[in-house]
């Protein structure tokens, strides 16, 4: 939208993103339309491509049929195919999206910069760190590598933000403390790799492209849990969230704990993280630029979570399915198609940030 | 009547808020030592001194930004860190010096911000909110430009945004440091007499850091001059505002004429000839 002179008289109630609703009895609610409307049709896109990739495959079935044994209406090999084959995929896909859309909103709201996403400031080279050396020098099995990234993600989280920790984080430092995390890690994980057997080298390559491969109800369960707690947590302090980019003194100001929902937000961003990362791997630019997509969309200024978890799971869902169908009988693990997509969208961000006069 | 150099042998007053015997430092670096300062109710007080004397860091304590080491912020008789932090929000108010809007965001959806500490998840945008938004946008002059993005306002008026988010607090007490920086002359003056209609026409008590002497003298009911966080004279301008009193501070020769428009008092620095001697004389670094 461009400026133009606004129109007379003002609705006090309407500003040109937001507008009241009240009920009686004193209840009020400020919503934003376009924001609502962005992340339902996010949350739609989402499930009805979660419908589509559980239809796809090498037993097709239509969108309908899918949504009629989801009810518990299929016959008895639908059912199998479709709750014990292709769901817990769909689930995790929808889930990673989530979390990883969650944790980057956070992250670059809190370092006020599209940079200061998860997968750029180390976290993912740490639960790759943390999943080699479980599968190099431990020839651990699959669980064992899930606790591996677990342990390997939550040690970065700590150790970047104790090193970023100076009177509260600041953005920049996080970033670049987070860049030099992720340089040292990642020669760390070359390293590994050299000492490899070809085997492990193998498994290790796999699991650092990230892929949402043969995962099922084992990976599901325990994502749902942490994001059924984490999620809504992180929306209840949104608003605190959105005050504090207007610098800390001013959040303060008006009364935000600042330092306590830092903290917060910053503990469950990575908890997700972890959990995501640990679940289908390090997967690619889905941190990063969920929530800048989420925020165009929507046109509304500050960390929009709603709408990246949303766009993150719709992100990945999308690429999943172009993962398994992209390249006709061809599959790819999603890492890849995240990576390019995402690549090409960093690039778009970069060039446009340039012409904004921002870098 | 000049309070020289004791500022603890006033009268202990139930003023709401004020400093007691608080040590200011940042890690180990101590910038103000066994402080302690009263806020006049209903004044508008204006705190003042050459760079590095600690009136910044005084307002960052006062406002809570700053934790002292030593002593306590008393906020109407309890120590202000142990408050909970949105209650202070609803009695007291603070301009920081740097905030930063953010992008894409209307001038009417930032000074809404400022009713954050009125509201719940439930109770996020009442009718109270809605006119208390409208006043405050109105009184400091940006009503028209609600609609338009914060990013394409000019310094002044960005100010002016700034300070009417500050009054949807709705706080009685006001903070503002160094409110005028940045600023071309005329906004300066417009900014300062929103800050004295605040004062005047609501009866809110303003404290604010300026740089400018002069404007200080002119618009403060209530004078602090500091220097290495010190205390070194408080009271009304016309009374603090000397010749001594401006060169111990500020180690500036000067005249202190009253000023032509209000009578309050102009310091006018001494000529560099006249000065000559003042400069060559060992001058006191800052510590």
């Amino acid at each position: 939208m461009t400026a133009t002179a606004p129109p007379q008289p003002r609705d006090p109630s309407r500003t040109r993103t937001s507008r009241a609703i009240r009920t009686g009895g004193g209840l009020s609610l400020r919503i934003e339309p376009r924001a609502l409307l962005a992340t339902l049709l996010l949350a739609v896109v989402a499930l009805g491509m979660g419908v589509v990739l559980i239809g796809s495959g090498d037993f097709p079935m239509s969108p309908g049929d899918v949504v009629r044994t989801l009810l518990g209406n299929g016959t008895a090999s639908q059912e199998f195919i479709v709750t014990e084959l292709r769901m817990p995929r769909a689930v995790v896909a929808l889930l990673v999206g989530a979390a990883l859309g969650a944790s980057g909103a956070v992250f670059q709201s809190i370092s006020r910069n599209p940079l200061g996403s998860p997968d750029v400031i180390g976290f993912g080279q740490g639960a790759t760190a943390g999943a080699l050396t479980v599968i190099v020098l431990f020839k651990g099995d699959a669980l064992a590598v899930t606790g591996g990234a677990l342990v390997g993600c939550l040690l970065t989280g700590a150790a970047v933000y104790f090193l970023a920790w100076k009177r509260g984080v600041h953005g920049f430092r996080l970033v670049l403390v987070g860049i030099g995390a992720a340089a040292m890690l990642t020669a760390v994980n070359h390293y590994l790799i050299t000492k490899a057997s070809i085997v492990d080298a193998t498994r290790a390559t796999v699991w650092m492209t990230g892929s949402l491969d043969g995962r099922g109800w084992e990976q599901a369960w325990p994502l749902l849990g942490v994001c059924a707690v984490l999620i809504p947590l992180m929306l209840g302090h949104g608003r605190s969230l959105r005050m504090m980019e207007m610098g800390d003194d001013a959040a303060y100001a008006l009364g935000v704990g600042v330092e306590r929902v830092r903290l917060v937000l910053m503990l469950s961003a990575v908890l997700l993280i972890a959990v995501a990362t640990a679940a289908a791997g390090p997967i690619a630019f889905v941190a990063l630029s969920a929530p800048q997509l989420a925020r165009r969309l929507t046109r509304s200024p500050g960390a929009n979570l709603g709408a990246s978890v949303c766009m993150g799971a719709a992100l990945l869902v999308v690429a999943d399915w172009i993962a398994q169908q992209g390249l006709g009988g061809t599959q790819m693990p999603v890492g890849v198609v995240t990576g390019v997509l995402g690549g090409c969208y960093l690039l778009w961000l970069l060039v446009a940030e340039r012409k904004a006069g921002r870098i | 009547m000049t309070t020289e150099k004791n500022p603890r042998s006033m009268p202990v007053q139930c003023q709401r808020l004020s400093a007691e015997s608080v040590t200011l430092a940042y890690d180990d670096r101590v910038i103000a030592e066994d402080l302690s300062v009263e806020i006049p109710d209903h004044s508008f007080t204006v705190i003042v001194g050459p760079n590095a004397c600690g009136k910044s860091t005084l307002l960052r304590a006062l406002s809570r930004m700053l934790k002292p080491s030593q002593g306590r912020v008393l906020l109407d008789g309890h120590a202000i860190g142990s408050m909970p932090a949105k209650k202070v929000a609803k009695t007291l108010g603070l301009l920081p010096q740097s905030s930063v809007a953010p992008d894409g965001i209307t001038v009417a959806d930032l000074v809404a911000r400022g009713r954050y500490p009125h509201q719940g998840l439930l109770r996020q945008w009442s009718p109270q909110d809605e006119r208390i938004v409208e006043e405050s946008m109105r009184s400091t002059g940006v009503g028209e430009l609600a609609d338009r993005y914060v990013d394409e306002l000019s310094g002044g008026q960005r100010q002016r945004v700034w300070i009417a988010m500050a009054l949807a607090q709705q706080t009685p007490l006001l903070l503002l440091d160094e409110p005028t920086t940045f600023l071309d002359i005329q906004h300066q003056i417009d900014v300062l007499d929103l800050c004295a209609e605040l004062h005047e026409t609501r009866g809110r008590t303003l404290v604010a850091v300026l740089h400018d002497l002069n404007h200080a003298a002119r618009y403060a009911t209530h004078l602090i001059a500091m220097r290495d966080g010190e205390i070194v004279a408080q009271g009304p301008p016309a009374e603090v505002v000397t010749a001594e009193l401006v060169e111990r501070v500020f180690r500036l020769r000067c005249q202190v004429i009253d000023d032509p428009e209000t009578g309050t008092p102009l310091v006018v620095p001494a000529a560099r000839q006249a000065r000559g001697r003042a400069v060559a004389a060992p001058a006191t670094a800052a510590s």
